[in-house]
Parts: C-alpha cells; structure tokens; sequence
C-alpha cells in the first residue's frame, strides 16, 4: 500500500513537468510586459527598462524557465512582481473562498444528485423520471455564470433574502460566511448536480439489470434494501470517479463563479495576475492546481479500495 | 391424489408489455409440484422455463409484467399477495438458485453477509446465531471450512463453490419448494453432478419439492421424478420420467431424445435435430405451435390448438395425432427390425 502510494507520487512527477513547461511558455505568450504594467502609461523607456532588469525579465526566456524550475525544486514558487509577496502566500491568503465555495457546492450536488439519480432509476421510464432528467438536462446546458446570475438576480436583488456578492470570511461567523457563499455554491453545484444525476441514474440501470439484484430480490429482501444495499454501492463505483472529477474541476474551474460573485479566491487571483502579467503567481497557482488535482485522483483510487473489494490492494 | 399440492399453477399466463405490443412468454401454463418431489421443466431456450419460475417468484418488473391464472402455494394465491406479504414468501418458503452462480452473488460483499442477510431477514436470531447456522449450510453444501470461506468475497473462490453458496443461501430459510433454475449450465461436468447430489440430499433432508429446469435431459434422468416439456409458452407433454424416457407422446419430446447425442454409434453420422427454428413470441403459429418444425403436421394441426390431454397415469399431452404418430412408429421399428 505504502509502496504503491510512493509510486502514484514519483509518477506525477513528469506530469507536473510538462504541466510547468506547458505554463510557463503560455503565458510569455501573451503580448505585454509586467514592467509596464507596474510602472503605468506615463513611465519611460529608460524606466520600463530599469525595472525590466531588476525582476530579470531581461533574460533569455529559457534561462528564466530554468531559474524558475531550479525554484521549484527547492521549494520556492517564486514572487509576485506586483503584489510584492511569495507566491505561496499570495496563494494560500486566496484558497479559501475557493476551498469553502468548491465543498460546499460538492456537498449540494451530492445531496441533490444522488437521490434524483437513484429515484430516476427506480422509477425509469415514468414521468418522474423523464421530469428529473429534462431537468438535469436543462442543468448541464446552462452556462454557471448564466445561473449565477439569475439566482443573484432573483435572491439578491429582487427578495434581497442573501446578498448578491461579496465574500466575509469564516472567522467573521459561519452564518456570516455562509450566507454569502450560499447563492455561489448553488450556481456552481446545480451544474454539477446535473452530471452526477445522469450519471447516478445510468450507472443504477445497469446494475438493477444485474443477476445479483434478481438473486437478491428472490431472497426475499425488501425493494429498499435491494436498492440501497445491493444496487447502491455497486453503482457508487463509477459515480465516485465522476465526484473525483467534478470536485477537481469545482476548484480549478470557479474562476467564472468567482468572478460573478466578487469572491477574493483562486479564479480571481490568477484573473488578476494575468492582466497584470504577474507571470510567477499564475505558474505557481496553476502548478499547485494541477498538483491538487493529481492527488485528488490518487485519493479517489484508494476509495476505490474501500467501496470495491476486487481493487482492494494486498488484502490478506 | 385427494388434498392440496405444495405447488400448483393453473393456467399461467405471463404478458410483457413492451414497447412493441405485448409479448405472451407463457400461455395457459398448469403444473403441480408436491412434497419431496422433483419437478423437471425442460425445453429450449426461449420457450418460457425462467419466465414461469420468475413468475412464480414474482420477481418479474410488474410494471411491464400482466400475470393471469392462479398461482397456489399451500393452497394461497400469490397472485392475489400484496408485494409486502411476498417478501415474506420469497426465500422463506419459496426459494430460487440462478443459473449464473458467478454473476448471482454481489461482488462487493462477502459470502457470509449474503446468507446471513437472508437469516436475518426472515428468522428472528441473533447475527452470532446466523453467522452459526450460515457456517452450518455451508457445511451442508460441502464447503470446506467454512469459516474461513464466509469471510470471503465473491471474486475470491471458484464457479462450484459460488454455486454451493447459492444453495447454501437459497436453503438457509429452510424453504418448502426450491425453484433450480439450469442450476448447473454453468459448471464443469464433474461439479454438475456433485451438485446435483447435493440438492437432492437436502431434498430429502427437508422434504422439500423441487422445480428442476433445465435443458439437459441427461440432469432430468438423474434427479427427476416428473417432467414437463414446454415448447413456446406451453406444456406440451409432462409424465413420470420414466413415461418421458421410454414412451413420449409428443412430435418434439421425440425430437429433443432423438437429438441427445450417443457415445456409441457412427461418428460420421450427422447428430439428429429438429428442423426449423423456434418461432419468435411476437409471431406465434396458429393451431398447435409445434406445427410448423412437425413432419406429421396437417391442416387440423395447422388451424386448431390442441390441449393438453391426460391419457394415462399422469401423462399429458398437448397433440392432435399423438396415437396415431405411435402407431406410426411402431411400424417403422418393425419394418427397421425385420
């Protein structure tokens, strides 16, 4: 088990190396100089220049990929040119909105998501059934800023019952904090609802079709515990690779949600940090994002083992 | 025989709605099993053996399933049973082996929490006392320590002993009537008759009554005691199994002893069989359904159905010419023999 952990992390390795190098030559793409920005429209050349030198963005972009990388590897993100902090810092003062906006719309999708799924399946064929899934077809077409929007519209504006945007953090209170997560986390988690109720639905009608499921109703079990008992956590093995995708996606991918509700997370910062051509906060953010997301999945593996015995590893 | 059967179906039949009109997989379907007997369903894929066990079950989705006809266990309708009083029924009184011991079980829970399941389920015992009497079936079905194997997942033992765990699962509740359903197509030679030997113990053990299908007419020699032929939905012939063996009726009864192959005799012969396929559900012959494949078919055959007809000490047959097609025979064997 320890073993096979320590391998899942030297094998991300590579990955995370052309992730770097695939982000580091994105953005010096982007036309634009950091210095210019910092200094304004009414600096000089000479200035501009000065200041070009001084953050090394003089260099040759190789010898600055490599300066950046031999950072990396000891443990040092870099900068911010503009902020004037460690990367790192920068990062860790915006993972919380994005952590606390990313969980609680994972908790609302499972919430609405699983049960739909299940009665949809249950019930396949009827109209309940096809309500629920024109919903959630409805959900996976409709852009999240969009839904955003309107839930701002309608419960911040119109019955102004939560405040349109804005973010208190937790130490202000839980209620407080909660109360302007609330709007953010539905638009994100009713998209996601939609994907994971499909999901749950399809992978329930094909384990109802299952010999075991008969076997189990002929054994004389009542339909509830055929279905959650027998039908339930065979159906969960797939959905779970789906919450492991979606709740990579949830924290990578509030930018857009951030953005509408004014949240000071991860998706702001590096919105910021590319329109000031703050290079190293958005490598080192993305870099972090793609290690996130790596670890993730290896978490999700490992439930694998813990859902499904015939994954379990070295069982004995 | 005065009094009531164990088992008795009287005019099954079972309708699936589906979205292309609906489909008659049994049709006016009348069997009885009794105590301590083995009831051999037997026919060709297809013909309605599992739609008429599952029907009895009623395990079949009834919101695209139509039962009619009388279905009495003990002398109680279960047609008539509201799903609650069903569960009760199932694995209690009635229980059912699977053809896919492999598929039959639920991979992500061990062997024991599967029997023990069904103890609880029925039996008001403590979980030690069902994890006790689940070690005991295990025993029974001839596992080799079982207390070890019930800590084990599905994945982790062989098609047999899944099979005998099935059994074990399935005896548990110490039912009155076993449904088998091909319980051992699955199997290796070997383990089909360890198998079978195994339910015919506990047959005896329990004096349960057994529905035996099957396809295989050799299991149907072993363990039988009565048999019903189905072809298309219906039984088209049942007798004592010796009857079946040395004296069949039926046009296809015939067919299927004809088409078993022999160890002895010519290799180079060509194995008999019966011409034509079985029709689809959805285009049933008219008149007797066995018409179109029958070499002695005409045109009564052909427009009118013929019922299943009692003859003599328990055999039935559903045929028009059954007399006269022995007859037949009997000359052939004497021009052949002479």
């Amino acid at each position: 088990m320890k073993a096979y952990i320590l391998k899942r992390f030297i094998s991300m390795i590579p990955v995370l190396l052309i992730v770097a190098t695939i982000v580091f030559f994105l953005i010096h793409l982007i036309p634009g100089d950091p210095a210019a920005v910092i200094l304004g429209p009414e600096a000089t050349p000479e200035e501009v220049e000065k200041l070009r030198e001084e953050l090394g963005l003089n260099l040759p972009l190789y010898s600055q990929f490599f300066y950046w990388l031999i950072g990396i590897f000891q443990g040092d993100l870099g900068d911010s040119i503009y902020m004037n902090k460690p990367v790192l810092q920068a990062f860790v003062e915006h993972i919380g909105p994005t952590l606390s906006l990313a969980l609680l719309a994972q908790a609302i999708s499972i919430i609405i998501a699983i049960p739909i799924g299940v009665l949809a399946a249950k019930k396949q064929g009827t109209f309940v059934d096809h309500l629920f899934m024109l919903i959630a077809m409805f959900g996976m077409s409709l852009p999240s800023f969009l839904f955003g929007l309107l839930l701002m519209l309608v419960f911040g504006v119109h019955l102004q019952w939560l405040p349109a945007a804005g973010y208190q953090p937790l130490g202000a209170g839980i209620w407080e904090h909660l109360k302007y997560m609330i709007l953010p986390a539905f638009a994100l988690g009713m998209i996601q609802a939609a994907v994971i109720a499909r999901m749950t639905r399809s992978s329930m009608l094909d384990i109802l079709s299952m010999n075991y499921i008969k076997a189990a109703k002929a054994k004389g079990l009542k339909e509830r515990v055929v279905i959650y008992k027998h039908a339930f956590r065979n159906a969960f093995i797939p959905i779970l690779t789906i919450l492991g995708e979606t709740f990579g996606s949830l924290i990578t991918g509030a930018v857009v949600t951030e953005t509408v509700f004014n949240l000071p997370g991860i998706g702001q910062l590096v919105v910021n940090s590319i329109v000031r051509r703050d290079y190293a906060v958005i490598q080192g953010t993305i870099l972090i994002m793609a290690t996130t997301y790596l670890v993730l999945n290896l978490i999700i593996d490992l439930l694998y083992g813990v859902v499904d015995p015939r994954v379990r590893l070295n069982r004995k | 025989m005065v009094g009531e059967h164990l088992l008795e179906v009287k005019n099954l039949k079972t309708t699936f709605l589906t979205e292309m009109g609906s489909v008659v997989a049994v049709d006016g379907m009348s069997l009885h099993v009794d105590y301590g007997e083995t009831l051999g369903l037997v026919g060709e894929s297809g013909c309605g053996k599992s739609v008429t066990a599952e029907s009895i079950m009623r395990l079949l989705d009834e919101r695209t399933t139509k039962y009619e006809g009388e279905i009495l266990f003990k002398g109680q309708d279960l047609l008539s049973l509201p799903e609650k009083k069903m569960v009760d029924i199932r694995g209690n009184e009635i229980a059912m082996i699977f053809q896919d011991a492999m598929t039959s079980l639920n991979p992500v829970y061990t062997i024991g929490n599967q029997i023990v399941e069904t103890i609880l389920t029925h039996q008001k015992v403590s979980k030690k006392e069902a994890y006790e009497k689940a070690i005991e079936m295990l025993r029974l079905t001839g596992i080799p320590s079982p207390e070890k194997r019930i800590l084990e997942y599905p994945h982790e033992i062989s098609g047999g002993m899944r099979q005998r765990v099935m059994i074990a699962m399935a005896l548990s509740c110490k039912p009155s009537l076993l449904i088998a359903d091909e319980p051992t197509t699955a199997l290796d030679v070997t383990i089909q008759a360890q198998i079978l030997d195994v339910i015919n113990e506990l047959k005896k053990e329990l004096n349960m009554g057994v529905i035996m299908i099957t396809h295989d007419l050799g299991v149907v020699a072993e363990v039988c005691t009565r048999v019903a032929v189905m072809y298309l939905g219906q039984v088209i012939e049942e007798a004592p199994v010796d009857n079946i063996f040395t004296n069949s009726l039926h046009p296809y009864t015939k067919g299927l002893l004809k088409s078993i192959p022999k160890i002895e005799g010519d290799r180079n012969k060509k194995l008999y069989t019966i011409e034509g396929i079985v029709p689809s559900l959805h285009n049933i012959p008219k008149g007797c359904r066995f018409a179109p494949r029958c070499s002695f078919a005409d045109e009564q055959c052909r427009t009118q159905s013929p019922v299943l007809k009692e003859t003599d000490g328990g055999h039935k047959v559903r045929c028009w010419h059954y007399e006269k097609i022995g007859q037949m025979e009997e000359k052939i064997d004497v021009t052949a023999t002479s």
